[in-house]
């Protein structure tokens, strides 16, 4: 167990963390705007997977690490723009019609990546980026600032997101189509048009949390998400539908799972056992989940779709 | 009144949904500086023309003037840039969100896309002094009390300028000292020349507040009038069509043996605070105790612990015919001679995809009486259900009829037949007429006072004062979880009652 103690292992921990960390923030951030205007999203897993397989098929054929980014992007505002006109303009049941992206999105992605790439082959990851100055203070600059853009882009969208909620007509009009659209809807607020483009945008923002996914690894398989959007789903509801309180549970998540890789590698944790120790993370949302229960309150109409007869 | 063209004329509207008129010819029409009633039961058409106004209908025939000049309103955006507003029966506000930002929601701020919330909080403090609206602006609307709620609906229709106002059913979660207030403000906005559509069936103040009256009955204007012409009774005579007795006779019942004795007793509401809050109570046979009080105040949590689908908290007596109730299933309270008609009837009180016959023998479908070894004993089912249909005059195709297709009150009809049927000692009737026709209140209320004759114990909790002053016996009133007093209803007046309700001389 000492040998984890050591500053060089704690520091290569924590950048590990943040690194693991950062899809499940931006897929969770994303997911955030949708809940907030009524709309639960459980396709976020399906949507990460198109958006990381066509980004990962662009690196691959063009070398264009950020044209892979920008289709990423895309895949994930087109896959607003269908599930936005299947939840707001034919009221479908959101938590049925997502596990229904979820599963095209699951499949296609296979299929599309054996039919046109067959076997893996590794494609450049995004290079780190190192901030001038901070990235020089010993250890916390290895750990926080020598990372790849899409991580910062991922920190940043935090503040980005609570600025857009609390601050912005927008964001008002976000609040009230999600608490009582009824009440947005007397007054003009076009709860159609407003649920639509939070979901376009959390859509969209799940596209850029595959691209940052498989850009990262720089690889692609089928599943390759194995569960990370539903996990990310989750950490709504674990951060309350806050900004601040999802990335605490993306980081509390990554660091977690960082810290079993690292006892693994370091062989404190008996390989016998490690597919077990695996599961940590995920018990640790469970249990931070029930701890959690009936202590925070969903917006009010989540998941009921609005209209006025 | 001036010569000029009134602020609104609808004329011959007709709005037809699959199976129902709503609205059949209708003409209604308000100038400035008046209120205009509109008068009528559930489903007589008053919700369905004001939506049409709102711009949340749209009429199969017949036309809008506003000012004179006609209009077509599609959306509520259009009927706000014409200065129409409309105080929703059902709160239209957001409760996590500010009085401030409640108020700008849907107004294009002037920062742009930021929100410009102080310039808003500003306007809202000038409208507040300049009406004598007391809010603060700063505060999340879930907060506040149901009155300064009212108060904020009604501060977004003026910070939007409406010159025409549609208030639905405002006083219905009133305490009777808040509707004096705000009929004040609402005088000191026609003074102000603004037109007001109040939509009541609360008769007295129908007769207090109205300059004009029109009554809607079945999606036809049957009447039109002024309160000095008119009376309750001929204004309930015109919504029913018939003549109708607004408060049942009463026949001297000796009263009998305390039947529900209740000491000590506190309950945690869903928040987790206490609801009731030490509570002594003591109902007798061949009585009806009252429980009045503003919604809220805890008579769903007293009702619930009584009948058994809420636990009381610490140690508490709650004895029927001197039996303890307190850890028995609801099961056992019914054996031993409870009956309980639900506030929330669809939910508590029946279930809406059962029949009508299904939900009658609801209770006791397992008994002897409806089943053997098991299996259902559908032809004593049916004669017994096709009998209570009958004699509780229930309005309804047939006893096979999906109880959810009915009307309120013939729906609050089926549940009270199933529980009389059980001929109760204690019988809990909680809001027994909200929502229901004046037709079968009057039903409803002699059953009531059938009851009484026969020696039950009654609780009857509601927020209708004239029933409450009508029907009871005593009458306890309900603040902040306490009883704050009780009183012998031939002593009791609205005024006197009002003040209790308030916490006033608590």
């Amino acid at each position: 167990m000492s040998e984890f103690f050591t500053l060089s292992v704690l520091v290569a921990t924590l950048a590990s963390g943040i690194r693991l960390a950062t899809p499940y923030l931006i897929a969770a951030l994303g997911e955030t705007i949708g809940q907030r205007s009524g709309v639960l999203n459980l396709g976020v897993d399906g949507v990460m997977l198109l958006s990381a397989f066509f980004a990962y098929w662009t690196v691959l054929e063009t070398k264009n690490l950020w044209l892979g980014v920008a289709v990423g992007i895309v895949v994930g505002f087109v896959m607003g723009i269908i599930y936005g006109i299947i939840t707001v303009f034919f009221h479908a049941t959101q938590g049925i019609s997502g596990i229904g992206i979820f599963l095209f999105g699951l499949g296609f992605s296979d299929l599309m990546f054996q039919k046109q790439v067959g076997t893996p082959r590794p494609i450049k990851q995004l290079p780190d980026v190192s901030i001038p100055l901070l990235a020089d203070i010993p250890h916390v600059g290895e750990a926080l600032f020598q990372h790849n853009l899409l991580i910062y882009v991922a920190f940043l969208l935090v503040p980005i997101v609570t600025f857009m909620l609390k601050r912005t007509t927008f964001g008002m009009n976000i609040s009230a189509v999600g608490e009582n659209p009824q009440a947005a809807d007397s007054l003009g607020v076009s709860v159609a048009q407003t649920r639509f483009t939070a979901i376009l945008i959390g859509n969209t923002m799940a596209g850029l949390a595959g691209a940052a996914l498989t850009l990262e690894l720089g690889i692609f398989q089928a599943n390759l998400t194995s569960g990370l959007g539903f996990i990310a789903v989750a950490l709504v509801y674990f951060g309350a539908w806050r900004p601040v309180g999802v990335m605490g549970g993306a980081l509390l998540y990554g660091l977690v799972g960082a810290t079993v890789v690292q006892l693994k590698a370091l062989q404190v944790i008996p390989r016998s056992v490690s597919d077990i120790a695996s599961m940590a993370p995920a018990l640790l949302t469970i249990a931070a989940l029930i701890v959690l229960a009936g202590r925070v309150k969903a917006p009010s109409a989540l998941t009921r779709p609005f209209s006025r007869h | 009144m001036t010569t000029e063209a009134p602020l609104l004329q609808m004329r011959g509207i007709t709005k037809r949904f699959p199976g129902v008129i709503a609205n059949e010819d209708v003409d209604f029409d308000l100038h400035g500086g008046e209120v205009h009633t509109l008068l009528g039961e559930n489903g007589a058409g008053k919700s369905t023309l004001m939506k049409i106004l709102f711009g949340l209908y749209q009429p199969d025939e017949g036309e809008v003037l506003l000012r004179g000049k006609p209009i077509d309103i599609t959306s509520p955006s259009e009927a706000i840039a014409a200065r129409i507003g409309m105080v929703h029966q059902h709160f239209m506000l957001v409760p996590t969100l500010t009085v401030a930002e409640n108020v700008a929601l849907g107004i294009k701020s002037k920062r742009g896309m930021l929100t410009d919330l102080d310039s808003v909080s500003e306007r809202i403090r000038e409208i507040s002094d300049s009406h004598g609206l007391a809010v603060d602006p700063s505060v999340e609307v879930w907060r506040l009390s149901v009155g300064e709620r009212q108060r904020i609906e009604i501060v977004k229709a003026l910070f939007r300028d409406a010159e025409l106002l549609v208030l639905d059913e405002p006083t219905a979660v009133l305490t009777p000292q808040e509707v004096d207030d705000l009929f004040v403000i609402l005088r000191r906005m026609t003074d102000e020349g603004r037109g007001l559509i109040f939509i009541s069936h609360k008769l007295h103040e129908v007769m207090s507040l109205s300059d004009r009256i029109t009554v809607l009955r079945n999606g036809r204007v049957t009447g039109q009038t002024v309160p000095s012409e008119t009376s309750r009774e001929q204004l309930a005579q015109m919504m029913v069509g018939r003549a109708v007795r607004l408060t049942p006779d009463k026949p001297d019942v000796k009263a009998g043996d305390v039947r529900l004795k209740v000491r000590g007793l506190t309950v945690r509401g869903d928040r987790g605070t206490k609801a009731v809050d030490n509570i002594d109570l003591d109902v007798y046979g061949g009585e009806i105790l009252g429980v009045a009080g503003v919604s809220g105040n805890g008579q769903r949590e007293l009702a619930e612990v009584i009948a058994g689908l809420r636990e009381p908290e610490g140690t508490c007596t709650i004895e029927l015919d001197g039996t303890s109730l307190v850890g028995a299933d609801t099961r056992t309270r019914r054996d031993r001679g409870l009956s309980y008609v639900p506030e929330e009837r669809m939910r508590d009180g029946a279930i809406g995809d059962f029949t009508v016959s299904e939900n009658m023998i609801l209770v006791d479908h397992g008994g002897e009486r409806f089943s053997r070894s098991g299996l259902l004993n559908f032809g004593a089912i049916k004669d017994h259900c096709t009998e209570l249909v009958q004699r509780y005059a229930v309005k309804t195709p047939g006893i096979d009829t999906p109880t959810s297709s009915l009307s309120g009150g013939n729906i609050q009809k089926v549940i009270m037949a199933r529980e009389l049927t059980a001929e109760p000692h204690l019988l809990i009737a909680s809001q027994p007429t909200r929502g229901v026709d004046i037709g079968s209140a009057e039903y409803i209320h002699e059953r009531l006072v059938e009851q009484r004759s026969r020696g039950t114990a009654t609780l009857l909790i509601s927020e209708d004062l004239d029933e409450v002053i009508g029907l009871s016996d005593r009458i306890a009133v309900m603040f902040d979880g306490r009883v704050v007093g009780i009183v012998d209803s031939a002593d009791a007046t609205r005024e006197g009652i009002g003040l209790l309700m308030a916490g006033v001389l608590a």
